[in-house]
């Protein structure tokens, strides 16, 4: 392509706490206890600085562009980014959580600067759930999106992505530019050697203020309460297939 | 005066059933209108059966050879104009609706609140955080409140209804940047996963894909869907679509069967409000067992004919 632009791919990542952890709801109901926990990258986020550098790699992209939106000591998850081999790290530095919508109104913005060819992001964060901010970010750059996706494969103009649905394999076509949020089975993400932690250090990371970008957010969604989840009952154990049966047939299962 | 908006989850011919759960859903909220959107093409006879949902008031059928297939940059744009009389704009949360949803609402400018569980009032919901480790009230200030339905959490709607049927014709300019390749379905006379009244699931204990034919032969038997865990997936024994769970399919059938699954947080997630959860597996300390309502210890290579044994006994 005829571009003045190195081809760029923007990869948005998100810390939260890391998904080995078995989370505490709070006594009083204010929320997820967060102090002394184990922070990580996303680790959809991780497939997707994956499949960034990997398409780098084929020689289908020129510069991987990591992003993320949070508190000044989320610099760490990025520079694990640049780690992994992305070349540049942004920064908007975001004390309070923003809503999906206002997310996705900052990239839009990181988008509108770095003129990517792909944006690759997540499906969803694992702490809040919303399995939102892609498919926004598609929404106000008003072009496709292909979310979900176990396969991607590119040429110059398109992007040819499997995505998991609940139908089995769906495969659509998409015009580039273009937003791809990942699923699990996309890739393997790579573990980090030393040297290039080392090397990372020293990669640009630019910070941005949020309010150079996008302002404060809006809170249109306040959380009242967090609740840890109503428990099952352990039941019975029967001691062999009999009793098994037994029981399946009283309770009308058989 | 709540009007609702639900945008119908089909697949050519047949209203998927999450649509029914979603005017449940809906119609937990005193004093709704709820009308339903089908995007479908021409001939269909997805909008009919949406008509006779129990407490739909109205369907808006958008017929359009484009939508063959469901494409979100495609039906997207169309639901945010129809959404103008709307206060709230319902969808599932299948893969389906978690796709098209948040593009509806950043077209319209609202929040949305992902996987409702239950609606506590027009503006207030509780969906749960975390792989489901915690449950959250939210309460949403906007005109406008898009949200996706956690179809677990909610019965289908009955049948009885008889609604007008219109034709709905959105002026809006369509993409042609996204296209449908394909679908490669499972392909299989089995009862579907996500609906199925009985689902029997298979871990990595089965060790091979072979092995699963066990699983298979005892869903048979039961009338049920088969699922696997994340491990079974990933150790290729089952394709990925099978896959029960938070990061796969959450269920809530009358009988859950978990041969060979350890329990792992993630797999619970999926399956705790199945209403009777039976355990097989050969640890008495796997963590399935402490969600399981009927649990054994053993062997499933002896377990599992024994029991198929005894069904076909009892049919006699």
């Amino acid at each position: 392509m005829d571009s003045p632009q190195p081809r760029r791919i923007l990869v948005a990542i998100k810390r939260v706490v890391d998904y080995n952890v078995r989370i505490r709801v709070k006594p009083d109901g204010s929320g997820v206890a967060l102090d002394g926990v184990k922070l990580s990258i996303n680790p959809f986020d991780a497939i997707a600085i994956e499949e960034a550098l990997r398409i780098k790699e084929r020689g289908r992209a020129d510069e991987v562009v990591v992003a993320t939106i949070g508190p000044a000591d989320c610099q760490a998850t990025l520079r694990n980014a640049l780690a992994m081999g992305a070349q540049r790290a942004l920064h908007v530095v975001a004390d309070a959580a923003l809503e999906p919508l206002d997310l996705a109104g900052v990239l839009r913005k990181l988008v509108e600067r770095e003129q990517p060819f792909l944006v690759i992001l997540g499906k969803q964060a694992i702490d809040d759930d919303n399995n939102q901010t892609g498919q926004m970010l598609a929404a106000l750059w008003n072009r496709p999106q292909a979310t979900f996706a176990s396969k991607v494969e590119l040429t110059d103009t398109v992007a040819r992505v499997t995505r998991e649905v609940d139908a089995g394999l769906e495969t659509i076509e998409v015009d580039l530019p273009a937003v791809i949020t990942t699923d699990l089975r996309l890739n393997e993400p790579r573990f980090v050697k030393l040297p290039e932690i080392m090397k990372a250090k020293t990669k640009p990371l630019t910070n941005i203020p949020l309010g150079e970008i996008g302002g404060p957010g809006t809170a249109r969604a306040k959380v009242q309460k967090t609740e840890p989840p109503p428990g099952r009952q352990r039941g019975i154990m029967v001691k062999d297939t009999a009793e098994l049966f037994g029981e399946l047939s009283k309770r009308g299962l058989v | 005066m709540n009007k609702i908006l639900i945008i119908a989850e089909h697949a050519g011919d047949k209203l998927n059933a999450s649509t029914a759960k979603c005017v449940k859903a809906a119609s937990t909220l005193a004093g709704s209108e709820i009308s339903v959107a089908v995007f479908a093409a021409p001939g269909s006879k997805v909008a009919a059966q949406a008509a006779q949902i129990a407490g739909v008031a109205r369907v808006l059928e958008v017929a359009n050879a484009v939508h063959e297939h469901a494409l979100a940059a495609t039906i997207a744009p169309q639901v945010a104009e129809l959404a103008a009389p709307f206060s709230h704009v319902f969808g599932p949360s299948t893969t389906f609706g978690k796709d098209l949803m948040p593009r509806v609402a950043a077209l319209l400018g609202a929040p949305q609140v992902s996987d409702v569980m239950s609606i506590e009032s027009a503006t207030r919901f509780r969906r749960p955080i975390y792989a489901g480790n915690a449950i959250t009230t939210v309460e949403v200030a906007a005109d406008k409140i898009v949200a996706t339905i956690r179809i677990a959490s909610f019965e289908a709607a009955g049948a009885g209804g008889s609604a007008a049927v219109e034709a709905a014709s959105p002026t809006v300019a369509l993409p042609t940047h996204t296209r449908f390749v394909s679908l490669a379905a499972a392909g299989s006379d089995r009862p579907d996963l996500q609906s199925a009244s009985k689902v029997v699931s298979g871990g990595r204990a089965l060790a091979s894909s072979d092995a699963f034919k066990l699983i298979y032969s005892l869903a048979d038997k039961l009338g049920a869907a088969v699922g696997a865990s994340r491990a079974a997936v990933d150790a290729g024994y089952v394709p990925s679509d099978m896959q029960v769970g938070q990061t796969g399919k959450i269920i809530a059938p009358e009988l859950y069967v978990a041969i060979g699954i350890s329990g792992a947080i993630q797999h619970i997630t999926g399956i705790k409000d199945a209403r009777t959860i039976v355990a097989i597996n050969k640890d008495s300390e796997a963590p399935i067992f402490e969600v399981a309502d009927i649990g054994i210890v053993g062997d499933l290579f002896t377990i599992v004919p024994e029991l198929e044994k005894l069904i076909d006994a009892s049919k006699k």
